[in-house]
């Protein structure tokens, strides 16, 4: 991560950020909010002192103790969805200053340095709202069956060791395997949209996460028994034909998970299985 | 089909073990879990998971080593007929993960990797990269979604436990509320499995996740359940301070190399890397230069508790001590330690290749849980052995059944029939202090090996013949709308106004830093008296609780201010048990009783709740201790 940081402008921007943060300062947080599905969005603004240190989530509680607006009227405490906050578990993503990305590790430092510096945080917009900054992502999940990504055991029982395995492989799964399911790649897709009716998951485009997956258990020994049927699920509609090769997916990965490569990897088995089924007949 | 149903609680790696287990021995599991199962706490497990392999084995190193090492580590509290067992069954976990495609870290032949860690003189640490709880988790997730796409395990994610229904002496189902539509409602279970976590929230910030308020356990003790050792919470040496939470700084960098220090100069402001050898006091190895900074975790967080609170030396005048990984190779460093150095950089900015991290220690685990029960297998030694010598050959063959009985219906169940506890919500097997890499371990342990129990128990038990599905409604309705009940003068209270004092978020707060003042690395009789009257105190706050949402539909605030009140209960009975254990036993230490004390204290503290008076009492129980002779726990530390 250290040489993606520093060839990353914005990255150095924060760093710059970071430096000149200004100590004991009070940074507005505006936040777009919603009571539920199909109630009306709204905008509500917080004053919240910033301590060293501060994140997004520790300025979230901060407001939940203390659900006050800058107007000084009392309202309800923001919601979100969080978990680890050490970025590995995926759940605190949010759109925040106009870039989907995990609200723990996003240190007030590094975006609002000077006193009334304003953050902004919206909802990812490609899921449903649940309420606030809490949205439904069971369409994430769901798509990971799509591509049946897993490995086909025989059960629990006692049947020795998995398959020998390069650590040059090794290294290969492990970065794909790091996908945290938190939607960012989703959130920046032109491809990928909002989709609340269920029955129209199997057929509407299945992002570059799951196509990520597939490859992951392609390459593994025992789970590359499902090759086929997980290209048949990237050939059908939906699949990776639908990608629209914008490449935001792997700028946003928190992960840095070579999501571009997996899709070009995954192309390239698709073809070759379809041409390989025309011969066949099938 | 079956006409029996399983309920599985949380969807960490016990969870996720026990429901893929129990799916597979043919009963339909209903899995429930306040967050994406994916997104469970064990995602947070960094450095890996202990077993015996070839490699070691040939070295000197045995699963009866690995037995030795947690119950001395745990310094002789933990039963140890189960302890065996586990480690006896840990070679085949990690083949099973293997199977299941977990990326472990390889050797040049393409074979498991292992890495040092707490406690052990032997490398018997599987691993991959600094992520190995996550990459665990997920291959178990993986295989719960093929089950889940076979319809044999049915998810309830975002669904919050809000208490087991006891009948008769047994559990027959479960209350639980649905976080987005707030609908609370009953489920029938011929048994149900507790694979909640831990309780780090008690203690404010920890280096847990925001769902690990413990709340689920001490709804199981409201109801009944016994809480075993409440007072064994482990304190982890090493974490980032941080401004909601504690970011763990896994032990795998000092399994990796890393050396913990300070300047030996009080005041020493100097830029670290231009601070000579000479001038570094690397107290951990100096103090313990059999183990050096791999010494178990109560023993190196008292010492860092001791340099900078005691002796005034930490780092610029500050709680926290340098641990340093720049004498490393750095390509070295990526390959093993990345995702844990890729955290250090994005919280605190610097990186941890080229500059000492500064740490300090936090509340990271409970060793004690629901009290649970088991049936012993086939070792017994007509007298106990005296401690192991590591590296000799092991007195016993690696043999599974020898610690418990296989298949034996009360395994991990507690002691209500029909409700088991897995994983780090049980008090089994860590006994005062776990052992780095041991907890992935006993999360898979109970599901996988006591998978088998709870299905037993379903087939051969009172379930068998009669089923929780052909009970009378009357139980489930009177226990879904007590929770109603319960809920609703919560919500009643939106409005009333009151200050502070009535916040729950300020009672919350208070809590934990009352409780990580007074109940974890040093403690006393009289602090903890003084702690026990101020949990008291925010008890009668919160029965008088404002609160600050009445929303009818996903309502946060409203789940987090039922669970303080949770908490209050949990934290009275940690402090109890503390209090009555007058003696220093594992992470347990007291400054007015600074020695363990066997022939008072090898017992369990059983926390007992009575719900008809609201008290905590808490008594010593027994323990198993027919395998191993206590001895003194010193890690040849130099006087």
């Amino acid at each position: 991560m250290s040489t993606a940081t520093k060839l990353d402008p914005a990255a150095a921007q924060r760093a710059a950020n970071r430096k000149s943060a200004k100590a004991g300062r009070t940074v507005i947080f505006r936040v777009k909010r919603c009571e539920g599905p199909g109630k009306p969005s709204r905008w509500e603004e917080f004053k919240v002192p910033v301590p060293p240190g501060a994140n997004v989530i520790s300025c979230l509680q901060h407001i939940a103790a203390n659900p006050v607006t800058t107007q000084g009227a009392r309202t309800t405490p923001v919601v979100w969805d969080s978990g680890c906050l050490e970025e590995v578990c995926g759940a605190c993503t949010m759109v925040i200053n106009g870039r989907v990305r995990q609200s723990c590790s996003a240190l007030i430092d590094d975006y609002a340095p000077q006193e009334g510096d304003v953050m902004v945080l919206e909802p990812m917009s490609k899921f449903p709202v649940v309420r606030d900054l809490w949205v439904d992502r069971s369409r994430l999940f769901h798509n990971l069956q799509r591509v049946k990504a897993w490995v086909p055991i025989d059960g629990t029982y006692d049947l020795g060791s998995g398959p020998i395995e390069s650590p040059a492989s090794q290294g290969t799964r492990y970065k794909l395997s790091e996908c945290m399911s938190c939607g960012c790649c989703l959130e920046a897709c032109p491809q990928f949209n909002l989709e609340e009716d269920k029955a129209a998951w199997d057929t509407s485009f299945i992002g570059a996460h799951a196509i990520s997956q597939a490859r992951l258990f392609n390459e593994h020994a025992t789970g590359a028994i499902l090759k086929d049927e997980r290209l048949d699920a990237l050939m059908g509609q939906g699949g990776i034909n639908d990608c629209g090769n914008a490449q935001n997916c792997v700028k946003v990965c928190p992960k840095h998970i070579p999501l571009t490569e997996s899709i070009a990897a995954m192309g390239r088995a698709v073809t070759i299985h379809g041409i390989k089924k025309f011969f066949r007949g099938e | 089909m079956s006409q029996h149903r399983v309920i599985v609680v949380g969807g960490g790696l016990a969870g996720l073990s026990a429901s893929v287990r129990i799916a597979e021995a043919g009963l339909p599991v209903d899995l429930f879990s306040l967050v994406p199962v994916k997104r469970s706490h064990s995602v947070c497990a960094q450095g890996g998971i202990n077993a015996c392999n070839d490699v070691a084995r040939q070295q000197g190193y045995s699963e009866y080593e690995h037995f030795d090492e947690t119950v001395y580590g745990g310094d002789f509290l933990a039963d140890q007929h189960p302890v065996l067992e586990m480690a006896m069954w840990a070679p085949k976990i990690i083949d099973l993960l293997d199977r299941m495609g977990v990326p472990f870290n390889r050797t040049a032949e393409g074979r498991r990797d292992l890495r040092l860690f707490g406690g052990s003189l032997f490398k018997r640490t599987h691993f991959a990269g600094a992520t190995t709880g996550q990459q665990l988790l997920y291959a178990l997730d993986e295989q719960t979604r093929r089950f889940e796409s076979e319809g044999k395990v049915t998810k309830y994610e975002f669904w919050e436990f809000l208490g087991p229904i006891v009948e008769d002496g047994r559990c027959v189902g479960i209350v639980a509320q649905d976080m987005r539509t707030m609908q609370i409602r009953s489920f029938r279970a011929d048994a149900v499995v507790m694979a909640t976590g831990g309780n780090g929230l008690v203690f404010g910030k920890s280096t847990n996740s925001v769902i690990c308020t413990g709340a689920a356990l001490a709804r199981c003790f409201r109801a009944g359940a016994w809480y075993g050792n409440p007072e064994m919470i482990q304190v982890h040496p090493t974490a980032i301070p941080g401004a909601d939470k504690l970011r763990l700084m896994s032990e795998s960098a000092r399994g990796e190399g890393g050396r913990v220090w300070v300047p030996r100069k009080k005041g020493d402001t100097r830029d670290p890397k231009s601070i000579p050898e000479a001038e570094r006091y690397y107290f951990l190895e100096e103090r313990y230069p059999k183990y050096g900074n791999i010494v178990p975790r109560d023993i190196a967080t008292r010492e860092i508790f001791d340099i900078c609170v005691n002796e005034g030396m930490g780092v610029d005048g500050k709680n926290q001590v340098y641990l340093d990984l720049t004498h490393k190779d750095p390509d070295y460093l990526t390959r093993k330690l990345e995702g844990i150095l890729d955290i250090y950089e994005k919280f605190v900015g610097d990186d941890p290749r080229f500059t000492p991290m500064r740490i300090f220690p936090a509340v990271h685990y409970s060793m004690g849980g629901l009290w649970t029960q088991f049936v012993k297998g086939s070792y017994n030694p007509a007298e106990p052995r005296k401690k192991h010598a590591s590296g000799t050959p092991a007195p016993i063959d690696w043999k599974v059944g020898q610690g418990m009985l296989h298949g034996a219906p009360t395994n991990m169940m507690t002691n209500i029939e029909g409700l088991y506890a897995f994983g780090e919500v049980n008090f089994a097997y860590h006994g005062a202090n776990r052992l780095g890499a041991n907890a992935l371990l006993s999360c898979l342990f109970d599901g996988l090996f006591c998978g088998l129990s709870v299905a037993n128990y379903v087939r051969d038990g009172k379930p068998g013949k009669t089923p929780a599905s052909g009970m009378a409604a009357q139980a489930f309705d009177a226990a879904a709308a007590k929770e109603a009940d319960r809920m609703n003068r919560l919500l009643g209270t939106v409005g009333k106004g009151g200050d502070a004092s009535v916040n729950p978020y300020a009672i919350g707060k208070e809590l934990g830093d009352e409780m990580t003042a007074a109940c974890t690395v040093v403690r006393s009789g009289p602090r903890l008296a003084q702690c026990l009257s101020k949990v008291t105190e925010l008890r009668d706050r919160y029965s008088r609780a404002v609160l600050s949402d009445d929303a009818s539909w996903t309502n946060q605030s409203f789940s987090y201010s039922r669970a303080v009140g949770d908490m209050l209960i949990a934290a009275e009975a940690m402090v109890k048990a503390a209090d009555l254990r007058k003696e220093s036993r594992g992470a347990h230490y007291r400054t007015d009783f600074p020695t363990r004390d066997d022939s008072q204290f090898m017992k369990s503290t059983v926390a007992k709740h009575d719900p008809a008076t609201g008290a905590v009492s808490v008594e010593l129980q027994e323990i198993d201790h027919a395998l191993i002779l206590p001895e003194a726990r010193t890690y040849g530390k130099k006087s």
